[in-house]
């Protein structure tokens, strides 16, 4: 049982899903869904456990059939931090979804639902444990293609889901084709998909203009499924007309696959010798990074719708982890990790509890909040908190990720870069602080409706936000992972944790 | 008692209290009593670790390698959580005559957040490191706010957002960067005596990165961004002498001197040269605020722009990077501190008894409030730097230190600063002494014994400490 785990991972939610769609019944559906996530948050427990203790990379052969014939799952140091995120996310998630699901979808496609949101985590959890490029195409779009159906359906809700799918799709497919077209040269160059043996044969053929522009196509498709500045216009009207529930999942786990996916083609096959990478790749992400980082948080700091707003801040918060990415080292690499995970805590907290006051009022505005610290009170308190978590404040996870990105950069030298990619994290003040402001500083407006909450509404978002403290106060464990999962892409040089 | 037992007393004391002021929220008597006695504890605590030698430490937990909330008192830590220490029950004391002299609502509230910002700003006292610090140095921001907003009216509100924009953005912004720097540079924030940086860091960026921690330490109030202190003189009056004396502005020139002692060691910025800016800086905040000072006639007002320009005092000590002149700034935190809660406490005893706030309205008033106007003589003199008073060593030994490092101009500017004291501070005697009456007072009608008694002890304080000088004086080496 225990060697099947690696598969069962992916296969649990993938089975799990058409059984989900012929349910009827909105509470069979949610269940099922339920226990598969929970049984998936639990395998990748075990699965992270035991790489850690083991401290090898498991492999996992499909069928018996071996590398590179057959298709093999990885779980390395790497793949085994991300897992847990994914997997976790999905399952608080989902608890979560009972009450926002029953409020914004129709009965009749509560089926549907589950169904789509099954297959979207199992391609997401695919994506990170196959050890094959074709293969990670594969899970690609199978997450991609069943979160563009539940992106649409939010409409009925808010008719503005249907373009903002659509958007989604298009752009989503773009990126995707890119990525393909990569594969496919490389494919040709080497004759191999599988990770590990491209990673053995591209150094052969690294002066070629082909591997050059592989690397160029598969970087450039990524960008877009992770939305990095400037091509991540689909992202923010999908994120917020997309269903609570949807969003909630998405902001937390979509867009951090595809950044561990550009962390493993890139550092993993190319590798941090590959020609043209840390002088073209690194600089551009690093370029790219630091004005989306800029241009996320400004635009969060005028938007008053809350989905929106934090939408914004996510392309900022995603620019972080591209300029960990860009610092090109083992440290850079490590922050990115770090980031990774502490910001899927912190947005899954805050769209959880947004989500729950988008599904009471209508809509999550600055105006909803208006006085809202009174009325909810312990709701508001865990987007205060996830709040301060984005500026990076002591005590909170976004503190850890934050001092490790800052010393990777000042590892490098790069002073103007820490000051910026330092100004940029704390003008989220900025955006916090309206918040702040709306709700406690001002007072309820008159005819305003009626906020109220219940445990059941604002303990999945508080599960996140004591996460997001625990690791915040309590890092040490994530460190060590993070940089783990570092040096399975560039070996420890420069100093320890 | 061991130094641990000490260090978890100090912290915990505060804590307790406001659990029980919780507590016994229907007994108010209670309520408050237990608040003044477990500060005459702690008071004697404060004392007991001041004798211990240094070297013990306590830590809560590691975060990650190298980020630690740790409390490791050396001297400096130990001098401030003596003047907290002291000053807390003094003040808590003072608090319940005011609170109910004035009729101000909400006590319970009131006196929670009170001990609360005590517990952090003992925190920021006992602090090991910077993360340590900075922690409490927040908690202390938000602790305050709602005793700042206490009166819940619109000027409290706008003073508030004023108070808590100014000094938590300048914390986020610019102290945090540099706590971030100072640990991506060194592998470690721990406060060592001699500092940390020193071979870590190119001498190039020393000016910017304590310009970092100087503007970003929103409470030592260093012009331009000492706003919120004024602005928040709307609030009740112990809170403003929480403010000015025990807790807030107190932790921001502290947190600036500790930072230049222990983060940057005095030698490193004394070679370096690093510092030389700062002098400048705060001879600009010590003569602004002093004339703007004279420029106020409402009595809070005044008093808060004198502090604004004592802070630069304190700043100043630390930018002059001399031995002698970290001590006598070291010394000017128990100075100041004594002689401004004096004067916060004599301005609160007017309004309860008179309802005055205007100097100009306060002619012939010391006839009335002998004891009060006696106390505030004897504080405002100190802070004037007359012997012999405790602020007369601390003026003393800044301008030894400035002597020491070649900045004749310091000489005058302290020398002006003085005078400009003397004209501002004095008015206020001289009107309440010698000029005739503004108001018919029969006899005398002074402030609550609850209030007279703290505010007499904190004026004969301020005589004592002249005389305890040695006791109180901290050797930085040289």
């Amino acid at each position: 049982m225990m060697q099947h785990l690696p598969i069962l991972q992916v296969l649990l939610p993938l089975l799990a899903a058409p059984f989900a769609a012929l349910l009827r019944g909105r509470e069979l559906a949610w269940g099922l869904t339920f226990l598969t996530t929970g049984a998936a948050f639990l395998i990748s427990i075990a699965l992270f456990l035991e790489q850690r203790a083991l401290g090898t990379t498991l492999v996992y052969e499909l069928g018996n059939w071996a590398a590179p014939i057959g298709i093999v799952y990885v779980i390395d140091a790497a793949s085994a931090l991300v897992l847990p995120v994914i997997s976790g996310i999905g399952f608080i998630a989902t608890l979560a979804a009972r009450q926002l699901v029953a409020a914004e979808i129709d009965r009749r496609d509560h089926g549907l639902f589950y169904a789509a949101w099954l297959l979207t985590i199992a391609g997401m959890l695919g994506q990170v444990t196959t050890g094959d490029a074709f293969n990670i195409f594969v899970f690609l779009e199978i997450s991609s293609l069943s979160a563009y159906a539940l992106v649409a359906m939010g409409s009925g809700r808010d008719r503005r889901a249907l373009p903002a799918a659509f958007n989604y799709l298009i752009l989503g497919t773009v990126g995707a084709t890119f990525y393909v077209i990569g594969i496919g040269l490389l494919y040709m160059l080497t004759g191999t998909l599988n990770l590990a043996d491209l990673a053995e044969r591209l150094p052969q053929v690294e002066e070629t203009r082909a591997a050059f522009t592989a690397m160029a196509f598969i970087a450039l498709g990524l960008f877009l499924k992770m939305a990095l500045f400037p091509l991540h216009f689909w992202l923010v009207p999908a994120y917020a007309h997309a269903p609570s529930a949807v969003t909630a999942l998405m902001a937390s786990t979509a867009t951090k696959v595809s950044v561990y996916v550009l962390i493993r083609l890139i550092f993993g096959v190319f590798g941090i010798e590959f020609p043209g990478l840390v002088d073209g790749v690194g600089l551009l992400v690093l370029t790219l990074g630091i004005a989306g980082a800029f241009v996320g948080t400004l635009a969060a700091i005028v938007e008053t719708d809350l989905k929106k707003l934090f939408a914004q801040s996510s392309i900022a918060q995603l620019g972080y982890m591209a300029i960990g990415i860009g610092a090109m080292s083992a440290t850079g690499l490590a922050a990115a990790f770090l980031h990774l995970f502490n910001h899927a805590l912190m947005k899954g907290a805050l769209f959880l509890a947004i989500g729950m006051i988008a599904a009471q009022a209508g809509r999550a505005t600055m105006g909803t909040l208006q006085g809202a610290g009174k009325q909810i009170p312990i709701t508001m308190t865990a987007i205060l908190f996830g709040g301060l978590a984005l500026i990076g404040v002591p005590l909170t996870a976004g503190f850890i990720s934050k001092v490790y990105l800052i010393r990777a950069l000042l590892e490098q030298d790069f002073w103007l870069l820490a000051g910026l990619t330092f100004v940029s994290s704390a003008l989220a003040l900025a955006y916090v602080w309206k918040i702040i402001e709306a709700a406690w500083l001002r007072p309820r407006p008159e005819g305003a409706p009626e906020l109220s909450e219940t445990p059941s509404q604002y303990m999945p978002a508080w599960i996140m936000v004591i996460a997001t403290l625990g690791f915040g106060i309590y890092a040490t464990p994530l460190v060590d992972a993070a940089f783990a999962a570092a040096h399975v892409f560039i070996p420890a040089t420069v100093g320890a944790p | 008692m061991s130094a641990e037992t000490l260090i978890y007393m100090l912290l915990g004391l505060p804590l307790l209290a406001s659990a029980l002021v919780l507590l016994f929220r229907h007994q108010p008597n209670l309520r408050d009593g237990q608040a003044v006695g477990l500060g005459v504890v702690s008071a004697w605590a404060a004392f007991q670790l001041y004798l211990l030698p240094t070297g013990a430490s306590v830590t809560l937990v590691a975060l990650a390698p190298g980020l630690t909330l740790s409390f490791t008192p050396e001297p400096l830590g130990k001098l401030f959580a003596l003047v907290a220490g002291t000053l807390w029950p003094l003040a808590t004391l003072y608090t319940i005559g005011y609170m109910r002299g004035a009729k101000e609502k909400n006590h319970t509230r009131f006196m929670f957040f009170y001990a609360i910002a005590i517990h952090a700003t003992m925190g920021i006292a006992l602090s090991g490191n910077l993360l340590t610090l900075f922690v409490f140095y927040e908690m202390l921001t938000f602790s305050t706010y709602p005793l700042v907003t206490h009166k819940g009216d619109e000027a409290a509100l706008k003073a508030g957002r004023v108070y808590l924009g100014i000094l938590v953005s300048s914390s986020i912004v610019f102290l945090l960067f540099g706590v971030i720097g100072v640990w991506a540079l060194a592998g470690t924030l721990d406060f060592v005596s001699g500092g940390i940086l020193a071979g870590k860091i190119d001498p190039f960026y020393v000016p910017a990165l304590l310009a970092l921690f100087a503007f970003g330490i929103g409470k030592a109030a260093l012009m331009p961004l000492h706003r919120w202190l004024p602005a928040a003189m709307v609030a009740p009056t112990p809170v403003s002498a929480l403010l000015h004396a025990v807790a807030v502005v107190k932790a921001g020139v502290f947190t600036v001197l500790k930072v230049s002692v222990y983060i940057f060691g005095i030698d490193f910025l004394q070679q370096t040269g690093g510092s030389d800016w700062l002098v400048w800086a705060a001879s600009f905040s010590i003569l602004a605020a002093s004339i703007v000072a004279m420029t106020k006639t409402n009595l809070k007002a005044r008093l808060a722009y004198s502090t604004v320009s004592q802070l630069g005092y304190i700043v100043m000590g630390a930018a002059l990077a001399t031995p002698l002149a970290a001590s006598g700034a070291a010394l000017h935190i128990a100075a100041h501190g004594a002689g401004k809660i004096t004067l916060f406490f004599c301005a609160g005893a007017i309004y309860v008894a008179h309802h005055l706030t205007d100097i100009k309205d306060m002619n012939g008033l010391g006839r009335t409030m002998p004891i009060t106007y006696g106390a505030f003589a004897l504080a405002a003199l100190s802070i004037m730097g007359v012997p012999p008073l405790a602020g007369a060593w601390s003026k003393f030994m800044l301008m030894g230190g400035a002597l020491d490092n070649g900045y004749l101009v310091v000489l005058g500017v302290l020398m002006v600063s003085s005078l400009l004291n003397l004209v501002y501070l004095g008015e206020i005697i001289l009107r309440g002494f010698f000029a005739s009456p503004s108001h018919k007072w029969d006899g005398v009608q002074e402030a609550p014994l609850a209030m007279l008694i703290p505010l007499s002890i904190t004026a004969l304080l301020s005589l004592l400490l002249f005389f305890t000088v040695d006791f109180l004086m901290i050797d930085f080496g040289g």
